[in-house]
Formats: C-alpha cells, sequence, structure tokens
C-alpha cells in the first residue's frame, strides 16, 4: 500500500480536522470541497474538539482482515459537540458498560498495520471521559 | 418513451459452486434465460457486480461474459453499485430499452465471492462503505448495520425477537426453492442463540457469503408478446442514492434511497404501497427488513418488526416478503441478488412462483442504504 494514500489524510484523522462552510456556517466531518447543504465551494478547514456522546454502538467479533489483532473491539457513532456524527472505534472502556448517551473524547492510536513491516497507521479513536480526580 | 418487458429469466443455484467460475455462472445464467426467452442473441448485454476485481482479480465483465456466451462484439458493460449492483444494472437495461437505444437487452447479475477465503471476503464487502472514514476504523458492514439495528431498537423500543421473525421467515421460504442456498426451516431460538458478529446482531441475522449468476431478458412491451404468452411489465424502476456514510443522514433508521426512489417508482407505475400484493425485502440483515417495509410504505416508523412478528410477511400473510427464501436463505452473491429479486418477482406474476400476484416489488440495497433501486413488476 502507498503512504500518500494515508498521508494525505494523516492531519485530518489525528487531530479531527474537518471544513466550515463560508457561505452558509455549517460544520462537515470528514473534510468536503462542496457544501451539500448549500452547494458553496468556499469551504475552510475546522477544528472538531473531540468531545461527544454515543449516538450509537456495536461490538465486532467478526473483523475484517487487519484488525484480528483487537478483536473484540467497540465501534460507534460518535455525536460531536459540534453536531456531526463520527465513525470511530471506542478504546479503554469496559465493553460491558458501553450505552447510548454515553460521553466520549478522542484520543490518538494505532488503527492497523500493513503487515510485520509495514506502514502503522494513526488515527483517533475515542474512549469514555474520564472522572476527574 | 417505450414500455419494457420481461421475455426470459434464467439463474444458477445460489451456494459455494467449487467447480465453477465466475464466467462459468454468468455464462449459465444468461443462456438459461435466453433459453427461457426462446432467442440466442441479444443487442446488449448489461453486467450487474460489485466486486469481481477484489474477488477474482478480474474486470472487463462486459467483455468476458459476452465473449464466453458467444454473443459476439454487442454493446456490453458493468453496472456497480455495491450490493446493489444488480437492481441497478436492472435500472440501466430499463433505460436502455425504454430509451428506444437497444431492442432486447440481456441483464446479468454475478458475484463469485467465495474465490477468497473469511475475513478477506468481510473486509472487501466493508468497501461498500466510506473507506477512508468508516471502514479504516476496522468496522464490518455488519458492524455498521448493527449500529443501526442499536439506534432502532433504542428509539423504537423493539426487541430482538420481533426482528428475528425475518430470517425465520426467509428460511421457511427457501425450501420450496431448489435455486436456494439454504432449503431448512430455522427458529427464533438457534437465530437468538447463534454466534455474535456485530452486538447486537447474530450470524443468523446476516446473509451469508455465497456464489451465484440470474438474468433477465428484456424488451419492448409492444415486442414482447411476439416472444411469450407471459410476459411481465416493468411499472416502475427507479434508483436513488444517499450519502455514502451512515453518519451523513439526519437519521439511521430510515434510508432515504428507498423512500425517495419507491415514490419515484410508485409514480410511475401509478400504484401506491396497497397495490402491492408481493415484495422481495432486502433482508440482508433482519434490521434491513424491517426498515424496508416502513420506507417502502408497508408498515408505521418502528413497526415494522412488529407487522413481521405478527406473520404479516409469511406466504398466505397480507403481504408475503422474501417469497423464494429472500437474501438470507435464497443467498446474498451481492450484485446478483437485485436479479434473483426480479425473477422471483416474475415468476409469482408468471404463476409459476408460490403466490398469486398481479404486482409486485423488489428492493435491492447497495451498502448500508447509499444506493437503493425499487423494481415494481406487473402480470403483463
Amino acid at each position: 500500500m502507498s503512504v500518500p494514500r494515508h498521508w494525505r489524510e494523516s492531519v485530518k484523522r489525528y487531530r479531527l480536522i474537518g471544513s466550515k462552510c463560508k457561505a452558509c456556517g455549517k460544520v462537515h466531518y470528514p473534510e468536503r470541497t462542496v457544501c451539500p447543504l448549500c452547494k458553496s465551494r468556499e469551504l475552510e478547514p475546522f477544528q472538531f474538539k473531540g468531545n461527544g456522546k454515543i449516538y450509537s454502538y456495536t461490538i465486532i467479533w467478526a473483523p475484517p482482515e487487519g484488525y484480528e489483532y483487537c478483536k473484540p473491539y467497540a465501534a460507534a457513532l460518535v455525536e460531536l459537540e459540534e453536531g456531526e456524527i463520527v465513525t470511530t472505534q471506542l478504546t479503554d472502556c469496559d465493553l460491558e458498560k458501553i450505552e447510548i448517551g454515553m460521553p466520549v473524547e478522542i484520543v490518538l492510536r494505532k488503527l492497523f498495520a500493513y503487515g510485520e513491516s509495514g506502514i502503522i497507521v494513526y488515527g483517533y479513536k475515542f474512549r469514555p471521559v474520564l472522572p476527574i480526580l | 418513451m417505450e414500455e419494457v418487458a420481461i421475455i426470459g429469466i434464467g439463474c444458477t443455484p445460489v451456494g459455494e459452486p467449487w467447480h465453477k467460475s465466475l464466467r462459468n455462472m454468468a455464462v449459465e445464467s444468461t443462456w438459461a434465460a435466453m433459453e427461457d426467452a426462446a432467442i440466442d442473441q441479444v443487442d446488449a448485454l448489461i453486467v450487474g457486480n460489485m466486486s469481481s476485481g477484489n474477488f477474482n482479480d478480474q474486470e472487463s465483465l462486459g467483455s468476458l461474459i459476452a465473449d464466453y456466451a458467444g454473443l459476439g462484439n454487442i454493446s456490453a458493460f458493468k453496472v456497480e453499485g455495491a450490493c446493489g449492483s444488480g437492481g441497478a444494472a436492472f435500472n440501466a437495461g430499463v433505460m436502455a430499452v425504454a430509451s428506444g437505444m437497444h431492442d432486447t437487452v440481456c441483464v446479468t447479475g454475478v458475484e463469485k465471492m467465495t474465490d477468497v477465503v473469511g475475513d478477506n471476503a468481510t473486509k472487501i464487502l466493508a468497501n461498500a462503505a466510506d473507506r477512508e472514514y468508516e471502514s479504516i476504523h476496522g468496522i464490518s458492514f455488519v458492524g455498521l448495520n448493527a449500529m443501526i439495528m442499536r439506534r432502532y431498537m433504542y428509539d423504537y423500543n423493539v426487541k430482538k425477537e420481533d426482528l428475528c421473525a425475518f430470517p425465520v421467515n426467509s428460511h421457511k421460504n427457501a425450501v420450496h426453492n431448489k435455486y436456494a442456498m439454504f432449503r431448512q426451516e430455522i427458529k427464533m431460538d438457534a437465530v437468538l442463540n447463534s454466534p455474535m458478529v456485530a452486538d447486537p446482531m447474530t450470524l443468523m441475522e446476516c446473509a451469508p457469503i455465497c456464489d451465484g449468476a440470474a438474468s433477465a431478458i428484456i424488451t419492448t412491451k409492444e415486442r414482447a408478446r411476439e416472444y411469450t404468452d407471459t410476459p411481465v411489465i416493468v411499472k416502475g424502476s427507479s434508483l436513488k442514492v444517499d450519502t455514502i456514510g451512515v453518519h451523513d443522514r439526519k437519521t439511521v433508521t430510515s434510508m432515504k434511497a428507498t423512500v425517495t426512489a419507491a415514490n419515484d417508482a410508485y409514480k410511475q407505475s401509478g400504484l401506491s404501497p396497497s397495490d402491492i400484493q408481493t415484495v422481495e425485502l432486502h433482508d440482508a440483515f433482519s434490521i434491513m427488513g424491517a426498515i424496508g417495509l416502513e420506507d417502502l410504505g408497508f408498515a408505521e416508523r418502528g413497526k415494522g418488526a412488529r407487522f413481521a412478528a405478527e406473520g404479516q410477511i409469511g406466504i398466505g400473510g397480507k403481504l408475503p416478503c422474501c417469497t423464494f427464501g429472500g437474501l438470507k436463505a435464497r443467498g446474498h452473491p451481492v450484485g446478483a441478488t437485485g436479479l434473483y429479486q426480479i425473477i422471483e418477482l416474475s415468476k409469482n406474476l408468471r404463476g409459476e412462483g408460490v403466490v398469486d400476484a398481479e404486482c409486485g416489488l423488489a428492493q435491492n440495497i447497495g451498502g448500508t442504504g447509499s444506493t437503493v433501486s425499487v423494481t415494481i413488476l406487473g402480470r403483463g
């Protein structure tokens, strides 16, 4: 697999950078070049905070090729504070205690690797918001 | 616009035929349909297929299948819309005939999925979603549907037991279908106790990975009577798309592409849901059956599973669904499925099926509802 394919997405995946429509103000994640709401092509980068709550989730027991190493793992649709929903894995959590509405926050994690000597792809995952001690 | 009719249908048995290749199966179903129409040539071949490049390292399917079917240098190409490729190819075929571009068209759906093994097939199927922003997170296609299912159960307070009515019904209907992959009945307990694939979705709520090919020959309604006494009329054919990602939908418990394609097909046909007597639902997952019934206008929001659990989708029920076993039990060779649905509806309308119907509907979904075609067929 070529490096540029993942390199070109890396900043967006590491820092949750999407886009904001300069015409109507709508924010998007993933980034878009045309606003689906008003068709404007005047968009700017938009940094999402990375806080949200679980809209729905699943626990994957039969993973696609390349993800066997972390089975079973949780995946979720997370509704961000800014309103957009992102698809993500959940991490650092008790699989038995996940529920819809649970507050979560972004963390940077390894997603998968192309074999033992291939590139390692990193990206966001979300974890339950830790209580402040 | 010319009215379009189906004059020939054919398919291969669905399963894991290790001795048959992609081209073997596509040629077999193409000729079965041409024999049914009593013809030995068509003007164009349109192929529905999701992922031959990944499953079989083979592209150029228009050429490959036309060549090996002995059809010569006709017009031939492939149409792709993930698991909805078959329905998309049929829609393209209808456009080709209705426009007057071609007189007689063969639409063949084919998928040979078992040339790869296990989790590689799971990865290829996940290509139906957004690879860079959904599948990259290790979320299988079942996983995406499981998240839709959990939200549906949460929003409408639906029990998993009610959703089990879809696989139970499909298995019951597959028993009489000699082309079906699983010809045995199952009970609700078997579905509930089957292994977890993506919580809350268990194995027996999911359609199998398998191989198959199915074909339909279409021509103008006017010409159809020259070939057959039992033409099936295409009353409506529509395909719509929605966002590629589930995360970009206003709601995940309804598929906008189904709603809009159905409205379009109803409008073309001048019919409404109450005129439809049988439905081939895209029951790749139990949840898709429930949402499909609601989006097509047969059940109220949140009541699709109850509608099925009350026995209304059985043969003899108010609205027989998946009458030859659906995706769950007939099998779901992805790019071929839309064509299996068309030929099963046609059998019922020709009086060769299991339901006596004047009018039926087929819904074929690609991705998580990102491409949906709706076809309404009627007795000629």
